[in-house]
C-alpha cells in the first residue's frame, strides 16, 4: 500500500488565527524568562551599591530596552491570561461551576498584584 | 429565494494510489439542495457523475464517526455538514490532514487504532463485580458522561498541530477515553493507565491549542481532559515524591 | 494467501463482538477472528437510541416479557428461544454494566428504566437516548481487552467455503489494498445485521445490505419469515433518520394533520394525558405504521417534497426531560430538520427499520449448515416473529450473540477433521471470479446505482406496509429484470485500492437476492400476520400460517410450525 503522506506546511500556524495564537504563546515564554533575566540584573545592581543601580536605571530608560519591556509585558499578560483560562478545566471542584474557578484566579492575581503594588508604594 | 444558485462546485482532492504521484483537485457540479449534506453531495457525483471517488460513510446522522473530512479548510463530518451553508461554493473537500491517505478521501487511521487499547479503555475493577448493578448515582455519572461520548471520528487528530510535529503523542481522542474510564465511580484502574497517560507521548504533549474540543462533533472536550489529567499526573507525582509508600494514593 | 482461525466471526457490531468474547471466555485457546467491513465502532448497532428490555424492576416477571414478546410477534415466535431470552437478557445487560456502560441511573443509583411499545411495564434499560453507541463502544472497547481476539478490519467477505455441507472458512478482500485471502475456520459466525438498504427509505446505515444473509444464503442455510419487514413509525423525512420509540415512551404524540391523536381510531386506546403500556402511542410498530397508512387514505396526512407526514409533539414534555432522556432526538432534529422539539413538531414518516427474517438459526444460533451460525438481526431464531418489539433488538444480539459463540466454541472442540483441498481451491475459484469482477465489467451498459435505485422503488411499490398478490407478483418480474441487468453493469474504478464502487457491486449482488427472498416469501404468506399485511388476504390465517416460511436458494419455500410452549395463540390486544 503506497498512502500518501501529507506533508505539515511550514507555516501551518498562519493558517489560523486558534493556531496563530497557539505559537505567540509558546513563543511567550522567551520573555517570561526575559523578565528573570531582568530581574536577576536588578537584583545584582541593587546588590551593588547606588552608582550601578542608577545605571542600571538609565540603561532601562533608554527606547529600545523601554520597548522590549513592553512586548515582553503584552506576552507576559497574554501567557497568564490564557493559562487562567484553561484552569477552570485542569481544576474541576465537584459542585463549583467553572466560572468561580476562573474567578478565584483573577481574584489572586489581582490581590497578588495588590500586594506588590503596596510594597513597592509604601 | 430566487437567485439561489442550482448547483454547487465541489472542488474535491482525489488520491489514487500507482496513478497519481500526488493529489489532484478534481472538481464536480451537483445540485444545491437545502437538505442536502456534504456527503450528499458526495453520493451524487459517485453514483451519476464518477464511480471512482471513494470516501467512508455509514449512519449519515453523525453517530458512527465514518465520514469525517477537511470541508473549507476545517475538520467536518460530511454527514452533518451542509452545502447551502458554503453557497455559492465552491465547497473544497479534502481529506483529514495528520493521516496519510490511503485513496481520495479515505485516510489511514490505523495508528489510532494502535494507540487506543494502550489507555486501556476497558472498566477495570479489583474483585469480582457485585451481584447486580454497580450503584452510581446521576452525579456520579456526570464525572465521566461527556468523555464517554466520543465517536472516535478523528476530528480533534486532524484539528491537532502537536500530532500532525509529533506522532508519538497519543492524542485528544485516546486520552479523553482514558479519562473516561478514570472518572468512572466504578474503575481501579486509573494507576495502570498512569504509565502511559503520563508519558511525555501522553499528556505532556499536549501544549494545549484546544482545536480538538473546537472541532469536537459531539461536545467531548478532550482539551480539557488532557489538562484535567495533567493536574492529577502532576499531584500523583509529588505524593509519590512525598509520601511513603504506604500512605499513597 | 491463507490464514487460519478455529472460528471466524463475521460482522463486528454488537452480536460479533459478544460472539467472539463468549468464545475467547469458552476456551482462551481458541483462535478467533472479526472480519467486519467497517471498524467495529461504526457498525450499526451504533445508531440504536431508545433502549434494551430486560426484567429488572421489583414489579416486573419474566413470564410479563415473554408474553409481550409472543403475542407483539403475533404468535409467529419460538417460545422456548423466547423464554431463555427473557431469562439470559438481565445478564447479558449487567453484565455490560460491569464492564462500564453507563446505563441511566435513578437518583439512588440503581439502574432505570423506561417504557416502550407493546411492552406491559417499564423494564426497558436506556443510556440516554443513545443506548446502541453506548452498548457497542463498551462491548468494543472491552473487546480491545482481549488481546487474543484478531481482527480485520475493513475487509469484506464475499464467500462462505462451503463442502460436503459443512462451512470452513470465508474469503475476503482487504478494502485498503485490495488484496484477497482465503481465511480457514473451524466454524464461521456470521453477525453482519440487517438489509434495510434494499428499500429506499431506511433508519439503516449504508452498510446494511444484507451481506450475511446473502452469503449463509448461497453456502446452503435456508432464509427464514423475509417477508417480515419491520416498519419503524416514526422516521424524518428525506433522510430516514430514526426519531426514538423512546420519545412516546416518555410521553410523546402522533397528530394527523388536524392536530388529532389519530392513534385512537385504529383500536389502540383511548388518548390520555400520560402514557398508558401498551396503548395508544405505546402500541407496538406494525400497528402504528398501518395506522399512517390508513390516516393517508383517509388524506389526514400533510404533504411534503419528500412523501407524506404525521406530527410528533413533544412539546408539553419540556426543555427538562427533552435534555436529559432525548438529547440525541434534540440534536438530530435541529441538525437534520432545522426544528426545536422542544417548541415545533418533528415531522415524521413510517420508515423500513428492522428485518425480523433472516437465517434460520436454532435456539443456540446454529443454521442447519455444519459450522454455521449466526447470530443478531442477520439471524431469525425466532424471538420476534412477525413483528418485534422496540427494544428487544439489542438484548437479542447478546443473549444470542454470547449463544452462538460458546455452541460455536463448542462444536470445533468436537471437530476431528480438517477442511478438504477442495475448500482451498474454492477459495483459488473465488478469488479469481473477484478478479474478473474487477477487469471485466468495462464494457456494461448499466450503472449499479440505477439498478439498486430501481430495486429499492420496487421493493416500496410492492412489498412496503400492505403488499397484495399483484403488486408482489410485479416486484418478482421487475426483480428479475434487474438482476439479468445487474450482469452487464459496469464500474468506473478498476484499481485495488479502497475500491468501493466494487463493493458496491457485491453489496448489489446481495441485496438483489434478499430482496427476491422476501417477494418470494410473501407471495406466498396468503395471510396478514404483525408487519406482513395483505390486502387480498387481510386475517391471520393460523390453520395454515402459524409456521415459519424458510426460502431455500433455489427459491423454494417450506414452511416449519412454530414452537409453542406456553402462549397459545390468542388476539393482540393494545389499548383496552
Amino acid at each position: 500500500m503506497s498512502a500518501h503522506q501529507q506533508p505539515v506546511s511550514a507555516f501551518w500556524w498562519l493558517h489560523q488565527w486558534s493556531y496563530l495564537l497557539f505559537v505567540l504563546r509558546e513563543l511567550s515564554s522567551v520573555f517570561v524568562a526575559w523578565f528573570v533575566v531582568y530581574l536577576l540584573m536588578l537584583v545584582s545592581a541593587v546588590s551593588a551599591g547606588q552608582g550601578p543601580y542608577e545605571d542600571f536605571l538609565a540603561w532601562s530608560g533608554q527606547g529600545w530596552v523601554l520597548v522590549l519591556n513592553v512586548v515582553a509585558l503584552a506576552f507576559v499578560l497574554l501567557h497568564a491570561v490564557t493559562w487562567f483560562a484553561l484552569a477552570p478545566r485542569a481544576i474541576v471542584v465537584p459542585r463549583v461551576p467553572p466560572w468561580v474557578v476562573l474567578v478565584a484566579h483573577y481574584l489572586a492575581w489581582a490581590v497578588l498584584s495588590a500586594g506588590v503594588v503596596w510594597v513597592v508604594l509604601r | 429565494m430566487k437567485n439561489t444558485p442550482k448547483t454547487i462546485t465541489m472542488q474535491v482532492t482525489r488520491f489514487r494510489p500507482g496513478e497519481d504521484e500526488a493529489p489532484v483537485v478534481q472538481s464536480y457540479e451537483v445540485p444545491l439542495r437545502k437538505e442536502w449534506a456534504v456527503l450528499d453531495g458526495l453520493n451524487h457525483i459517485k453514483d451519476h457523475l464518477d464511480g471512482t471517488l471513494s470516501y467512508r460513510w455509514s449512519c449519515r446522522m453523525g453517530i458512527c464517526g465514518s465520514c469525517g473530512m477537511t470541508v473549507n479548510g476545517k475538520p467536518q463530518l460530511s454527514c452533518a455538514t451542509f452545502l447551502t451553508d458554503y453557497a455559492p461554493g465552491p465547497v473544497r473537500v479534502e481529506p483529514l490532514r495528520n493521516f496519510p491517505v490511503i485513496r481520495d478521501l479515505v485516510v489511514d487511521i490505523s495508528d489510532f487504532m494502535e494507540k487506543l487499547p494502550k489507555v486501556k479503555p476497558w472498566l477495570i475493577h479489583d474483585g469480582e463485580p457485585p451481584e447486580g448493578e454497580f450503584l452510581q448515582t446521576p452525579r456520579e455519572m456526570d464525572e465521566y458522561k461527556k468523555y464517554s461520548m466520543c465517536i472516535n471520528c478523528m476530528l480533534c487528530y486532524s484539528a491537532c498541530p502537536v500530532y500532525a510535529l509529533e506522532p508519538e503523542f497519543l492524542g485528544p481522542a485516546a486520552i479523553a477515553l482514558g479519562q473516561r474510564y478514570n472518572l468512572d465511580s466504578r474503575d481501579d484502574g486509573a494507576e495502570d493507565r498512569r504509565d502511559v497517560l503520563a508519558s511525555a507521548a501522553g499528556v505532556w504533549a499536549c501544549t494545549f491549542v484546544g482545536e480538538c474540543s473546537t472541532a469536537c462533533p459531539k461536545g467531548v472536550d478532550p482539551a480539557g481532559a488532557i489538562q484535567r489529567y495533567k493536574l492529577t499526573a502532576a499531584v500523583s507525582a509529588l505524593k509519590d515524591y512525598l509520601l511513603p509508600r504506604g500512605a499513597r494514593r | 494467501m491463507t490464514a487460519f482461525h478455529n472460528i471466524v466471526v463475521v460482522g463486528g457490531g454488537g452480536a460479533g463482538l459478544r460472539a467472539a468474547t463468549a468464545i475467547a471466555e469458552a476456551n482462551p485457546l481458541l483462535s478467533v477472528a472479526i472480519v467486519s467491513k467497517v471498524y467495529p465502532m461504526r457498525s450499526h448497532t451504533v445508531s440504536a437510541e431508545g433502549g434494551a428490555a430486560a426484567v429488572i424492576a421489583d414489579d416486573d416477571s419474566l413470564d410479563e416479557h415473554a408474553y409481550d414478546t409472543v403475542s407483539g410477534g403475533d404468535w409467529l415466535v419460538e417460545q422456548d428461544a423466547v423464554e431463555a431470552f427473557v431469562r439470559e437478557a438481565p445478564t447479558e445487560l449487567l453484565r455490560l454494566e460491569h464492564q462500564g456502560c453507563p446505563w441511566s441511573r435513578q437518583p439512588d443509583g440503581r439502574i432505570a428504566v423506561r417504557a416502550f411499545g407493546g411492552m406491559k411495564k417499564k423494564r426497558t434499560w436506556f443510556a440516554a437516548d443513545k443506548t446502541g453507541f453506548h452498548l457497542l463502544h463498551t462491548l468494543f472497547q472491552t473487546a480491545l481487552s482481549y488481546q487474543d481476539i484478531v481482527r480485520y478490519d475493513e475487509w469484506f467477505v464475499t464467500k462462505l467455503l462451503e463442502d460436503e455441507g459443512g462451512v470452513h472458512g470465508v474469503v475476503a478482500v482487504e478494502l485498503a489494498t485490495g488484496r484477497i485471502e482465503t481465511i480457514i475456520a473451524n466454524a464461521v459466525i456470521v453477525c453482519t445485521g440487517g438489509c434495510g438498504r434494499v428499500f429506499p427509505f431506511t433508519t439503516n446505515a449504508n452498510i446494511k445490505t444484507g451481506d450475511g444473509m446473502a452469503l449463509a444464503h448461497r453456502a446452503g442455510a435456508p432464509l427464514k419469515d423475509m417477508e417480515f419487514v419491520q416498519y419503524h413509525p416514526t422516521g424524518l423525512p428525506f433522510t430516514g433518520i430514526l426519531i426514538t420509540e423512546a420519545t412516546r415512551a416518555e410521553g410523546g404524540w402522533l397528530l394527523n394533520k388536524d392536530g388529532y391523536r389519530y392513534l385512537q381510531d385504529y383500536d389502540l386506546g383511548r388518548p390520555t394525558a400520560e402514557p398508558v403500556l401498551r396503548s395508544m402511542e405505546l402500541g407496538p410498530r406494525d400497528r402504528l405504521s398501518q395506522a399512517f397508512m390508513h390516516e393517508h387514505a383517509k388524506g389526514r396526512t400533510i404533504e411534503t417534497p419528500y412523501g407524506p407526514i404525521v406530527h410528533l409533539d413533544l412539546r408539553h414534555l419540556g426543555a427538562h426531560v427533552i435534555d436529559t432522556k432525548l438529547p440525541f432526538v434534540r440534536e438530530l432534529c435541529s441538525k437534520y430538520q432545522n426544528i426545536d422539539p422542544v417548541k415545533e413538531l418533528i415531522p415524521v414518516r413510517p420508515v423500513v427499520h428492522y428485518m425480523m427474517g433472516g437465517i434460520h438459526t436454532d435456539i443456540d444460533g446454529a443454521t442447519p449448515v455444519g459450522g454455521l451460525y449466526a447470530a443478531g438481526e442477520v439471524a431469525c431464531v425466532s424471538i420476534n416473529g412477525a413483528n418485534r418489539l422496540g427494544s428487544n433488538s439489542l438484548p437479542e444480539l447478546l443473549v444470542f450473540g454470547a449463544r452462538a459463540g460458546k455452541a460455536a466454541a463448542e462444536y470445533v472442540r468436537e471437530l476431528k477433521t480438517g477442511p478438504r483441498s477442495a475448500v482451498y481451491a474454492q477459495g483459488r475459484d473465488e478469488e479469481r471470479r473477484l478478479r474478473h469482477e474487477l477487469g471485466k465489467r468495462t464494457e456494461g451498459t448499466e450503472r449499479i446505482a440505477d439498478i439498486r435505485t430501481e430495486m429499492q422503488t420496487t421493493m416500496e411499490e410492492g412489498a412496503g406496509i400492505y403488499r397484495d398478490g399483484d403488486s408482489l407478483d410485479k416486484a418478482a418480474v421487475k426483480l428479475h429484470e434487474l438482476r439479468e441487468r445487474f450482469d452487464r453493469a459496469a464500474i468506473d474504478d478498476h484499481s485495488s485500492e479502497f475500491n468501493t464502487e466494487l463493493i458496491a457491486l457485491l453489496e448489489l449482488d446481495f441485496m438483489l437476492d434478499i430482496a427476491q427472498s422476501i417477494v418470494a416469501c410473501a407471495g406466498r404468506r396468503t395471510e396478514s400476520r404483525g408487519a406482513h399485511q395483505r390486502t387480498d388476504f387481510p386475517k391471520r390465517d393460523d390453520e395454515h400460517f402459524l409456521a415459519h416460511s424458510l426460502v431455500h436458494h433455489s427459491g423454494r419455500v417450506e414452511y416449519l410450525p412454530v414452537t409453542i410452549t406456553r402462549w397459545p395463540p390468542g388476539e393482540r390486544v393494545y389499548g383496552r
